[in-house]
């Protein structure tokens, strides 16, 4: 008993120290803002690699997402003879909610776990230490691009996302299942409010990408410098990146389309 | 460094197929284009009872739409629904004693303001209230009369 | 065992005093006291695992001492913030005893990184200093490979360039011959002989190569089991009798020095 209680003791000690590791981190890291607005190249080649090489991925799940609600919601609504609202179905799900956390799964996935690896590898390798060595703060130099490259990728991937899967809700919709087609956009566009649902799908999207791209770096730069470690790394990465978008999507639900 | 000029290419392009998808979600998905902020004017009108109408819904005329209720309130005195709509600057011949309606569009669609258009000369301005009002059907009041007057009708031809 | 009433160790550039280092149960260092002189080179050597690259980590400012201080051209390397150790350190060059090369930068941009990132030299100025720097350890050719296409020698060398890119005043080399082949070998000693003697440089050396160390050091510091056990020049230490000494120099597979890291007897550890 006293076992199971010290256990949950030292858990709770242990994450509670990763979490103020993980701040003062990154109040450190947010000190390399300056650099990368003045060496703006340096976030530029990150963008190519957490952004450009995402977008295959988020194009494709984003138009299935959006064909099999269109699919779903036609079957559903059918029977209500409420067919012509699959625009309004397809979209406010899209830019509420699969938008932003779908893509936010599929970019800790790809993205977030690719950071770790390899930050995790810069570490083993002794190359953040010879950075240091050199004058060079790896927080700044290393590290606050990435974290900012993170930050602005998230949310143009989750408009890609997004529109590509009214795209592909259109065309299940209208292309195969003979929903009208003025009926879809208009409805959809009578529905969907742009400051209340389009600009809260950016600001989730924007909390999501601050979110991952934070765990990612802070797993890498935090990892055993084995290749273990780097293992390790990579899977709390994706794991936890996904429970946090989660949790906070819900809390943000909460806050935002709580009429 | 491999070709740093590619690589920019490829993230300009990232970056407006991003915002090009932004664009797409604000006009063709949303109506950021339509009866957004404060272009137009409004228009009161009282209703006995208006079902579900909600805030934002479409008003519309013969079938198009030509704005949103913007606010929904309470009369103390007369016990009415108060629905302010928000009309587009580009209707502004309605004329005076127009007629609003709240129906449903399909059996469980949303509810919206109609308007008919009456044959006064005059149009409504900013701040108009709409006089001639009918109420939203509520299905509840719609089945009740209808088993009422079938078991009224029943009642008849078995005396 | 010259004390360090040594006129040269009098002004000199690292001074540690009372240094004691633990790493978890483990003392690497217990009460140490050394000096490096300005303008010489300096060889530490010790057996495997002694604590030669946390030594050089300490002097760098990377790891904190548990007591004890380390003081780096007058000032205090303990006591400095973050700024002030980024300061030092761009007059320090560490050559890594992995190399560390940054591998997402081919060899060129290796060395050229501390330029990049610390001066504000023009493209045509920066080309020249770097093929200059990757001329004298030999791999101006290989200046478009990237880490990952070369040997493990070719990697270290490519680092000292790019240690050596800032002309820094002092340099701390990590076994700077293991994984050469005998002529770069030959060319690395006089190399690093000929910076320290042109350029004024101070050099701290740590090598296992004690016949090519002891041809250039002018000052030989050996450690074990967290102590110093041995210093003095070359020849002092050709000739003395001091048995940690002599086991090392002589390379004898026994004496005070144990092949051995600390643990059970072998017998014990079988189960005999
Ligand atoms: N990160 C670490 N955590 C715990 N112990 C460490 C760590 N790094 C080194 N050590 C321990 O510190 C001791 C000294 O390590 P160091 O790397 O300084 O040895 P060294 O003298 O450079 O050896 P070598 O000649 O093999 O490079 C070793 O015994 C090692 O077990
Ligand atoms: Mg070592």
């Amino acid at each position: 008993m006293l076992e199971l209680l010290q256990g949950l003791g030292h858990w709770t000690l242990s994450g509670l120290r990763r979490l103020g590791r993980a701040n003062i981190f990154m109040l450190y890291v947010l000190g390399g803002i300056p650099l990368c607005v003045r060496r703006f190249r340096l976030v530029i080649t990150q963008l190519f690699a957490v952004g450009v090489l995402s977008i295959l991925i988020i194009f494709v799940s984003g138009l299935f997402v959006g064909m099999v609600l269109g699919l779903q919601g036609y079957n559903t609504l059918v029977d209500f003879g409420a067919e012509e609202s699959l625009g309004v179905l397809v979209a406010l799900s899209l830019v509420r909610e699969l938008g932003p956390v779908v893509s936010a799964l599929l970019f800790a996935g790809r993205a977030g776990s690719a950071l770790t690896a390899e930050i995790g590898l810069m570490k083993a390798t002794e190359q953040l230490s010879a950075m240091e060595m050199m004058a060079v703060d790896p927080l700044h130099r290393v590290i606050a691009p990435r974290l900012l490259a993170g930050i602005i990728a998230m949310p143009l991937l989750a408009a890609i996302f997004s529109a590509v899967g009214v795209f592909g809700g259109y065309l299940v919709g209208v292309g195969m299942l003979g929903v009208d087609d003025g009926a879809f956009w208009s409805q959809m566009q009578s529905s969907v409010e742009f400051r209340e649902d389009i600009l809260n799908g950016v600001i989730k999207s924007l909390v999501f990408g601050v979110t991952v791209t934070w765990i990612a770096v802070f797993e890498g730069y935090d990892t055993l410098p084995t290749s273990e470690g780097i293992g390790r790394a990579t899977t709390r990465t994706v794991v936890n990146s996904s429970l946090a978008v989660l949790a906070f999507d819900f809390i943000l639900t909460a806050l935002m389309f709580n009429k | 460094m491999v070709e740093y000029r590619k690589i920019e290419i490829l993230v300009g392009a990232f970056v407006f197929a991003g915002l090009l998808a932004l664009t797409i979600l604000a006009m063709k998905v949303s109506n950021l284009t339509d009866f957004g902020g404060g272009d137009g004017y409004e228009v009161k009108a009282k209703f006995d009872n208006i079902g579900g109408l909600k805030v934002r819904a479409p008003v519309k005329m013969a079938g198009v739409q030509i704005g949103r209720v913007a606010e929904i309130g309470f009369d103390n005195k007369t016990f009415q629904a108060v629905a302010v709509m928000k009309i587009d600057r580009k209707f502004n011949a309605i004329p005076k004693d127009t007629a609003a309606k709240i129906y449903t569009a399909g059996l469980l669609g949303e509810q919206y303001i109609a308007l008919e258009p009456g044959g006064d000369e005059e149009s409504l301005k900013d701040g108009d209230s709409i006089v001639l009002t009918s109420n939203a059907v509520v299905l509840e009041q719609v089945i009740s009369q209808f088993l009422y007057s079938k078991a009224a009708g029943d009642d008849k031809s078995g005396s | 065992m010259t004390p360090s009433n040594n006129p040269v160790l009098e002004n000199a550039l690292v001074k540690v005093r009372g240094l004691t280092f633990r790493r978890g149960e483990r003392t690497i260092f217990d009460d140490v006291s050394l000096e490096i002189p300005r303008g010489r080179i300096t060889a530490v050597m010790g057996p495997s695992g002694c604590g030669k690259t946390t030594l050089l980590r300490l002097i760098g400012g990377q790891l904190r001492p548990d007591s004890g201080f380390l003081v780096v051209d007058g000032e205090e390397v303990t006591a400095m913030s973050r700024a002030e150790l980024m300061q030092l350190r761009k007059r320090m060059g560490m050559l890594f005893q992995s190399g560390a090369l940054l591998t997402d930068l081919n060899v060129f941009e290796n060395v050229a990184f501390p330029l990049r990132e610390h001066t504000a030299l023009p493209e045509s100025m920066i080309r020249d200093l770097v093929l200059m720097k990757l001329e004298a350890v030999g791999l101006r050719g290989a200046r478009n490979l990237m880490p990952s296409e070369l040997s493990g020698g070719m990697a270290r060398r490519v680092a000292l360039a790019r240690a050596i890119a800032l002309d820094p005043m002092m340099m701390m080399y990590d076994e700077p011959f293991t994984g050469q082949d005998p002529i770069s070998m030959g060319v690395l000693v006089r190399l690093i002989k000929l910076m320290n003697d042109t350029l004024g440089l101070s050099s701290i050396v740590v090598s296992h190569d004690i016949h090519e160390t002891l041809a250039i050091a002018d000052y030989v510091y050996i450690l074990s089991a967290g102590k110093v056990v041995g210093r003095g020049s070359p020849t002092d230490l050709s000739q003395t009798d001091n048995p940690w000494v002599r086991q090392f120099v002589q390379a004898l597979p026994d004496g005070p020095v144990h092949f051995h890291y600390p643990g059970a007897a072998f017998a014990e550890d079988l189960r005999l």
